[in-house]
């Protein structure tokens, strides 16, 4: 074998043909269906899967611990950062880990505003998980179409926070910024205009499709037992039949109030997952457009009342001697929460995303734990793969929905 | 998009003076620059939607490739890890000359926030980098501004890639090097 | 003087302190709630010590009585998902880790932490038998910790490459890496003879070289791309473009002028 540490390039992952008739393969870190930077190491009986085995860390990036050495506040657009996706789900997620440590709960205006958010977030996902999945399974024309609407998803995110990707748009306690003008109505002509296309192109070029049926039926086949012990969460569970989903089981934010249905398919293959996420686009516009009414009727604050750990407005720090005293201290020692851990669970497009905190009272966390469901469903490969042909594997990546920023933080 | 016309009736009646095979070359390397898709993380989704519908890389002449050996310029769309700088410097290897290499974002230019043990600081340690494109996450048009640029600079280019200079790097105890 | 930074603590820390300041605590509840008073009796003898802080269900038990307990939660009361298990160091403090591993009822819709303590350099047993979800998350425990998992199927390093040195969530290990990683991917791919012209990384965001004259630019003080200003440059004044500033009223007065 060559040695690896000069500039000369070398083969030695092309394969090697073994005694048992075996061969074994390496896919990725670099490889278009790879969703990242996943790297698998396959080992093949033919055209079968005898072994996988996931590789991952390729975008390890010390995250958690960033967190040690940042103030909560100066944490926030790192966790835009993980699932990168929908940048504002994990930026609820962690500002609810932090506020359910404080103690404190957001205004009612910023509550419709993240759930807006969120959904919003959801939809950007779920038409880039369409996108990509069947760019991968090899229907070109559904990835132009759904970039097209994610294109509108972005703008609406970029109207209210100014960001395509990395958006911050949720601080810890609150939101920094109201909804701009005639963004209420553009959400909502964008809620018709998703509903139509997921109905009328993805749906009408996917659904029914003969090719994209054989590709994903029975493929990446998961019972719910499997499911929960390997820590599948989100759609993955679901997929299995376990209705299970955290803005219904533990509800957060206003999802208590609101109405929408938790679709669930038993069919536990790649095909019902697909079906899924369609649906969970169309349940998401259903939430956008019940929230639209409710922001008229609330009050104008934006960020919670706790002088101890948030900073005031920004007229008040403006006018007021002590608001800025304490903006002052805020910003350069940052907030002290108590004492304590916590884990809060939220529902993040890709499943299960939770932050735990562990607090010792400094203004930096003492331990900070992303717990990303891609993670787990990265894990879950090495059992679904085994059995499959190398053709479906792709399929199979494609539809767990991973995100590597969050696989490997 | 192309500003160097070859006028063949010009220049006496020779259809191609040697001057400009340099133009002539470098006309037919700038305008179908094919990329790597090399998406390392969240930039990587800015190329992706470059690629895409709004933004329609492909009216530049940009395809991406999956395979290095088919591709002329490297994009380095987000953090490079340690663990993967291996990767990207044996996919670097394995392209064809002429090769370029556009660092996007500010993770690929200077390691960005990630100033951790995991990350490299720079593309530049291991890559010899043409086009630096600051942002976190940069836009789409960015992107395609660099892509832009990349034409530029390749223009002005000789045909004969011997003749140029990529970054050298010159240390303080005076050793220079190729990262080439 | 120099700060003294702790060795064994490398996080950083907080540059000011109220004397007065005292720290509150998250409320720690009794158990009151019936499903989790079940789970407690289930358990027995196990529990060191039960509380419910923000909604959830934490459990103190021995480092060694881990496997028993889990099985329990699983079959008795009906946890089936091992959402997220990791460690806390608390080398420095106490010399022992905490690790918990955070539990997931479908059914009931609630959540348990279970938390042990476990000594610097014992080795923990594999829940892995019981939740699948462990293989993954015990690994990135022992890489990020070194934390010895006995019976784990495959208990290699997961995020971090294989021949890397140091767990790099520990307090000792600071988080620009210590000199290996600064040098990993150098020595990785050109080998070490190159550390010398790569050079060291620069780990300072606001650095500015004002004698690099290809990467920084110089306002008010330009000099051509490359040049090389190591022994001073030229002093030159700041020129005003002409064409940007124009004077209208004076070139008006000038132009009237020259008619007249």
């Amino acid at each position: 074998m060559q040695v690896a540490n000069k500039l000369s390039p070398f083969f030695e992952n092309l394969n090697f043909e073994r005694d048992d008739n075996t061969m074994v393969i390496n896919f990725g870190p670099q490889h278009p269906s790879a969703h990242g930077q996943l790297r698998l190491v396959l080992e093949l009986d033919g055209e079968q899967v005898v072994k996988a085995y996931p590789d991952i860390g390729y975008l390890h990036r010390g995250i958690e611990k960033m967190a040690e050495n940042m103030t909560y506040n100066e944490f926030l657009p790192t966790t835009d950062r993980l699932d990168y996706i929908a940048s504002t789900s994990n930026n609820y997620a962690y500002s609810l880990a932090v506020e359910k440590l404080l103690g404190i709960e957001a205004p009612r205006r910023a509550q419709v505003i993240r759930t807006m958010l969120l959904e919003l977030n959801r939809i950007i996902s779920h038409l880039f998980f369409v996108a990509t999945h069947a760019l991968d399974v090899g229907a070109m024309s559904v990835f132009l179409y759904a970039f097209r609407e994610r294109e509108f998803a972005m703008d609406l995110m970029e109207d209210y926070c100014g960001a395509r990707l990395t958006h911050s748009a949720v601080r810890i306690g609150g939101v920094p910024l109201d909804l701009p003008q005639n963004w209420l109505e553009n959400a909502a002509a964008f809620c018709d205009k998703i509903d139509y296309e997921v109905e009328h192109t993805y749906g009408a070029l996917l659904n029914e499709n003969r090719i994209w049926k054989m590709r994903l039926e029975d493929v990446g086949v998961i019972s719910a037992e499997d499911a929960l012990s390997w820590g599948c969460t989100g759609v993955m569970l679901r997929g299995s039949g376990v209705k299970w989903d955290i803005r219904k089981e533990e509800p957060y934010e206003l999802y208590s109030e609101l109405d929408f249905d938790i679709p669930t398919s038993d069919r536990c293959d790649s095909y019902g997952r697909f079906r899924m996420y369609m649906e969970e686009m169309k349940q998401s516009t259903r939430i956008i457009r019940q929230l639209i009414p409710m922001y008229k009727d609330t009050e104008p604050q934006l960020m919670a009342h706790a002088p101890q750990y948030i900073s005031a407005t920004k007229e008040e720090i403006m006018t007021q001697n002590y608001a800025l005293m304490q903006h002052f201290v805020l910003v350069t020692q940052g907030m002290r929460p108590p004492k304590g851990e916590v884990y809060v669970p939220t529902e993040s497009p890709k499943g299960e995303l939770g932050f735990y905190i562990k607090s010792e009272g400094e203004p930096y966390a003492y331990r900070l734990k992303c717990r990303a469901p891609s993670f787990f469903h990265t894990g879950l490969l090495q059992k679904l793969l085994v059995g499959t042909y190398i053709a479906d594997v792709v399929t199979i990546i494609g539809t767990t929905n991973i995100v590597f920023g969050e696989v490997d933080r | 998009m192309a500003q160097h016309q070859v006028n063949y009736a010009s220049s006496a009646g020779l259809p191609i003076a040697l001057t400009s095979v340099d133009k002539l070359v470098n006309w037919g390397r700038s305008n179908s620059l094919w990329p790597l898709t090399y998406g390392l993380a969240c930039c990587a989704i800015e190329m992706m939607a470059s690629g895409a519908s709004r933004y329609d890389f492909d009216r530049m002449g940009t395809i991406f490739r999956a395979s290095p050996r088919q591709a002329d310029v490297m994009i380095l769309a987000g953090t490079l890890s340690k663990k993967h700088a291996e990767f990207a410097r044996r996919l670097y290897d394995q392209m064809t000359e002429p090769k370029w290499v556009i660092s996007m974002g500010s993770c690929a230019n200077t390691g960005g926030m990630f100033n951790t043990y995991a990350t490299v600081q720079g593309v530049d340690r291991i890559i010899p980098v043409d086009i630096y494109l600051p942002g976190c996450a940069p836009r789409p048009e960015t992107l395609q501004y660099a892509m832009m640029m990349l034409q530029k600079k390749i223009r002005r280019e000789s045909a004969d890639m011997k003749k140029n200079t990529k970054q050298d790097l010159t240390t303080q105890t005076g050793k220079r090097a190729r990262l080439i | 003087m120099r700060k003294y930074v702790p060795k064994d603590n490398v996080q950083k820390k907080a540059y000011y302190t109220d004397r007065f300041h005292v720290v509150p605590r998250v409320p720690r509840e009794e158990v009151i709630d019936t499903h989790f008073e079940a789970v407690v009796f289930n358990l027995g003898e196990y529990v060191k010590d039960a509380y419910i802080e923000i909604g959830q269900l934490v459990v103190h038990i021995e480092a060694t009585k881990n496997f028993s307990v889990l099985k329990l939660l699983k079959e008795q009361c009906g946890y089936l998902q091992c959402s997220e298990q990791s460690a806390v160091d608390y080398l420095a403090k106490d010399g022992e880790f905490e690790l918990f591993w955070q539990l997931l009822n479908v059914n009931e819709a609630k959540r348990v932490r279970v938390v042990c303590r476990l000594a610097n350099g014992a080795a923990i047993e594999s829940i892995e038998p019981l939740f699948k979800s462990a293989n993954f998350a015990e690994r990135e425990m022992f890489d990020m910790f070194g934390i010895k998992v006995n019976n784990h199927p495959f208990l290699k390093r997961i995020l971090m490459p294989d021949d890397w040195e140091g767990h790099p969530l520990l307090k000792t290990y600071p988080l620009f890496g210590d000199e290996f990683a600064s040098w990993y991917e150098v020595d990785k791919i050109f080998g070490k003879e190159y550390r010398d012209i790569i050079g060291p990384e620069n780990r300072d965001p606001a650095k500015v070289d004002r004698h690099d004259t290809k990467r920084f630019s110089r306002v008010g003080y330009e000099v051509p791309f490359g040049a090389d200003i190591s022994e001073g440059e030229t002093e030159r004044k700041i020129e005003y473009s002409e064409t940007v500033l124009v004077n209208y009223n004076k070139k008006a007065s000038k132009t009237l002028d020259e008619r007249r």
